[in-house]
């Protein structure tokens, strides 16, 4: 096999073996010597003052070591937030609760069982407070979350184009005067879109073991951004980031709620360091809705106008978005990431205003797409919504108004972004000149001939992904919060060791991605060393250079170019070295198959075995070439990378029971070039659910107390697997031009393609009966009461 | 109890559970315990040839059983077909469901070793899997079933698509 054949092709994937036999390790299977275990005790009530906390009838319970209250932490501060605008978190809650679950106090024992029996027995006296969980009403500010706080609108997030008081003006000018055309359509829809709970099959867990002889943490954690980690905790307890050591071993499923640092993280550290014992914490199912971050949680109103020849005159979205309670790591950005793409792939006039409002809920932050799929549901709904007022395909209405290619590279969008390159209409017609789309057609029209309701939905989407451009650090990209003032960088180290096999370290953090094959491919590629010779080594702060983490598709784009970036190093000094043992040019060495050899002269060739071995003996190398054979680079893009496509999804509703069948769903994805098709489809079917689950199934609800009613897996009914089809994909390839490896990023562009496009689906089966818009989640009584609704007016 | 053929004993709590007792004593940390309430399906393991959610039974309850767990399920260095069609058909991407899922693979397969894609969905529904959109998981289970048949699998999308 040539190795230069790795790159758009497919291995087994490396990280599979220790996986499939049940040998992988998470951190719920780290066992430590002495290892105590924490269990927290939560609030009951969503508002409340804490008037005591009588902690001694659980420290005299079998196996308790410790407990903790505010007062033992109070010390170390609120949880840092990489963007702190809002109310910050107390590590425990200190004299008052602002969300239900929120943890009050700490216990530690000898084991998990004995830390939530004695967990119990702590006796807190609550009083009870009027909690503010309706959106709309702490947006009008009727009761205040925060009495510290002057409103409940932490801040205003306004476009069109961002940053732009004057752009903003004259686009809302020149909608104003479009509405007054003669001639003209309106269509206005208040649309919600329902928080999520993101839902890692793995709960998170940490092990934190503090040693004091070596003034030193090893700490692991399910998390994607094991740097941010290892900072936040040196600066919480005033360490040098580099005593540290944070690993993220296999993590299972992140999907952005393990983008976050969590106050158990720091408290079990704390407890650590005070009881100079290892300490674990794993979350439980039941507390990790009100413990790790859900996502989601907007409600806006989206109006388009237009002309009745399609040409949409301009968008506007003015709505609220859920805070939650406490600000964490980037929950006030997420609406701001919305608003990067907020005139998706149009080039009409567009105005974007959404508030952010704190809640007595459980924090929201970035759960895949993060305000990505927001703003293209919300767009790609009312455009629907708009081509069937005026009777137009809604293919025809996208492509009229879509930025034409002529426009790329970097076409700004009317909401101010430079977008890296893009064809829509090509990506759009691609879709629907695949015989899939065609057969889901006649699969429609066939149905509704025999009188089912049949719905084909579509949606084309642009999002944004592959940060980022250095320059970003003023708008909060970096983990400067965590005294670590990169850029989202990225990081990677190749080294070829003594024997010729090659170690890869970067600074990701994967769930599942699988780095380990997608960058030995890279590396692969680059020096001709077999696939099996490299080990790719992630997670570890200890051993990797700065990393940011694997979050907002980012890691292929830009950790990725930089792993090439220093392959392409290795190559150019092991290149000097073969051209000295082989007597030829540097410019004539070739590499692929295990070593390499000099142009035109296969025979004239050498191992990767007996390049290293001269790397390794000094004494043999050319003058001037230092020993070892080694390189780490950061890369910066000049741009964050924007994927695009065009969805398809076939449906059949009950209309007796409001049921929803999804039969067929056809995508037709532009990610810039692959580098393994199979990872990038896989990644691509998991986003497509999870966007697809928001549309059909889950949806996290609050009574009016603020108390979560969907705590367990069977009130928050994830998808199962005969809830969903096989997906028909396919894609076009437009590279990326900021980036070496022209890649752009895959991982939540399912998410955000999806939704609408399921929901676009219902509304065309249920048209005739009157049916024009439906709120996620379409379960059946949702969709059942839209079409008694529809029957009555 | 006999638990991947290997005779085991122990006194224990009476309210351990089962997952609890192989991770925590046996040390057998490849079930996993996603959610509590036998809904996800993650601790799924083999308790006297039927599959079983080990986070729904009590330790006590498995008492005289012999249980196959994820560890087990390799025979003489060899993959089980399902382990292997899990590796060749990408069924795998955190990898957290993946015992669980794999174990109530083996299940449906040896109760219905032809099943068509509506029967391998409903068989693995009481299974959990947040990655894959458990597309990939059909085809994992169908190569199984085509290697256990002894006939050739079909060949992977990826390779037809190419």
């Amino acid at each position: 096999m040539s190795t230069t054949s790795v790159l758009g092709g497919v291995i087994k994937r490396r990280e599979d073996p220790a996986l499939i036999k049940g040998r992988g390790l998470f951190v719920d299977d780290v066992k430590m010597v002495g290892m105590l275990h924490v269990a927290f005790v939560r609030s009951p009530f969503a508002h409340a003052t804490i008037k005591s906390i009588d902690t001694s009838t659980a420290l005299s319970k079998p196996g308790v070591v410790a407990v903790y209250t505010a007062d033992e932490v109070r010390h170390l501060g609120p949880l840092l937030a990489q963007v702190a605008v809002g109310k910050l978190r107390p590590l425990l809650a200190d004299g008052v609760v602002k969300h239900s679950g929120e943890a009050v106090a700490m216990v530690v024992a000898e084991g998990r069982n004995e830390a939530e029996d004695a967990a119990e027995s702590v006796e807190v006296d609550y009083d009870q407070m009027k909690a503010v969980v309706n959106l709309k009403e702490a947006a009008a500010n009727k009761a205040k979350v925060h009495d510290d706080l002057d409103s409940n609108v932490l801040i205003t997030w306004e476009a069109g184009p961002w940053g732009n008081a004057e752009g903003i003006a004259q686009t809302r000018q020149a909608i104003a005067d479009a509405k007054v055309q003669p001639e003209v359509v309106i269509v206005s829809q208040e649309m919600v879109n329902q928080r999520l709970i993101p839902t890692a099959i793995e709960p998170r867990a940490v092990v934190a073991d503090w040693n004091e002889g070596y003034g030193r943490f090893t700490v692991y954690s399910s998390t994607q951004i094991p740097h941010a980690l290892a900072g936040a905790i040196a600066k919480t307890f005033g360490l040098a980031s580099n005593a540290v050591d944070v690993t993220a071993p296999e993590v299972g499923g992140g999907f952005g709620a393990k983008l976050n640092v969590y106050a158990d993280e720091i408290l079990v550290c704390f407890a650590s360091m005070e009881l100079n014992a290892p300490v674990k914490y794993t979350e439980s199912r039941r507390e990790s809705p009100n413990n790790t971050i859900q996502g989601r949680g907007w409600v806006a109103t989206a109006t388009i106008t237009g002309r009745h020849d399609g040409e949409i005159l301009g968008f506007e979205l003015e709505g609220i978005a859920d805070m939650g309670a406490y600000t964490q790591n980037f929950t006030v950005a997420i609406p701001f990431l919305g608003t990067f793409v907020g005139s998706g792939q149009y080039k009409f006039p567009t105005y974007w205003k959404i508030d952010c409002v704190t809640t007595h809920t459980m924090t929201t932050d970035a759960y895949r797409g993060a305000g990505r799929p927001e703003a293209i549901y919300y767009l790609e709904r009312i455009v629907d919504v708009f081509a069937r007022e005026i009777g137009m395909d809604p293919a025809d209405v996208r492509r009229r108004n879509y930025i034409p290619a002529s426009s790329f590279p970097n076409a700004v969008s009317p909401i101010g972004f430079a977008m890296d390159t893009g064809d829509y209409a090509q990506n759009l017609d691609a879709l629907l000149a695949t015989a899939e789309f065609a057969d889901l057609k006649a699969q429609r029209d066939q149905a509704r001939s025999e009188g089912r309701h049949v719905g084909l939905g579509l949606s084309s989407y642009v999002e944004v992904c592959g940060f980022g451009p250095s320059a970003l650090v003023g708008l909060g990209f970096s983990w400067s919060t965590y005294d670590l003032p990169s850029a989202f960088n990225g990081s990677g180290l190749v080294r070829v060791n003594a024997d010729g096999t090659a170690t890869v370290t970067i600074g990701t953090g994967p769930s599942g991605q699988g780095h380990e094959t997608t960058w030995a491919q890279l590396v692969a590629n680059e020096l001709g060393i077999p696939t099996d010779d490299i080990r790719v080594s992630h997670g570890s702060t200890a051993e990797s250079p700065m990393g940011v983490g694997t979050f907002g598709s980012r890691s292929a784009a830009v950790d990725g170019s930089a792993t090439y970036l220093a392959a392409r190093k290795v190559r150019d000094k092991a290149a000097r070295i073969v051209a000295h043992v082989l007597e030829a040019s540097a410019d004539d060495i070739r590499f692929e198959d295990g070593g390499a050899h000099v142009a035109g002269s296969p025979d004239k060739s050498v191992t990767w075995k007996e390049i290293a071995s001269h790397a390794y003996q000094p004494h043999t190398l050319p003058e001037g070439v230092e020993g070892g054979l080694e390189a780490h680079s950061v890369f910066s893009p000049a741009n964050a990378t924007w994927p695009f496509g065009a969805h398809a999804a076939l449906v059949e509703v009950d209309v007796e029971t409001g049921d929803m069948q999804l039969l067929r769903y056809l995508a037709m994805d532009d990610c810039g070039n692959v580098i393994s098709p199979m990872i990038v489809d896989g990644q691509l079917h998991g986003g497509l659910v999870q966007g697809i689950a928001q549309a059909m199934f889950e949806e996290a609800i609050y009574d009016a107390d603020g108390n979560c009613l969907t705590t367990t897996l069977l009130d928050y009914p994830l998808p199962t697997a005969g809830d969903v089809p096989s997906f028909d994909l396919h894609r076009t390839v437009t590279p990326s031009n900021v980036n070496p490896l022209g890649v752009k990023g895959i991982g939540e562009a399912g998410t955000i393609g999806s939704a609408q496009t399921v929901v676009n689906a219902a509304v065309d089966a249920l048209y005739d009966l009157g049916v024009r818009h439906i709120d996620m989640p379409l379960r059946p009584r949702r969709v059942w009461q839209a079409i008694q609704n529809a029957r009555k007016s | 109890m006999t638990v991947n053929g290997r005779s085991v004993g122990a006194e224990v709590e009476p309210r351990t559970l089962l997952v609890h007792f192989l991770r925590e004593q046996l040390n057998l940390t490849g079930t996993h315990v996603g959610c509590e309430t036998g809904y996800c399906g993650a601790c799924t393991v083999m308790v006297d040839g039927t599959t079983a959610k080990s986070c729904t039974m009590l330790a006590v309850q498995a008492d005289g059983a012999s249980i196959t767990t994820i560890e087990g399920l390799a025979q003489d260095g060899q993959l089980h077909p399902v382990q292997e069609g899990f590796w060749e058909r990408h069924g795998l991407q955190c990898g957290y469901c993946t015992p669980g899922m794999i174990m109530s693979a083996v299940g449906l397969l040896e109760a219905n070793p032809n099943p068509t894609e509506a029967e391998i969905r409903h068989g693995i529904e009481g299974n959990l899997c947040r990655c894959t959109g458990y597309h990939n998981i059909v085809k994992a289970i169908e190569y199984a079933a085509s290697k256990m048949r002894g006939e050739t699998p079909a060949p992977a999308e990826w390779e037809v698509k190419a």
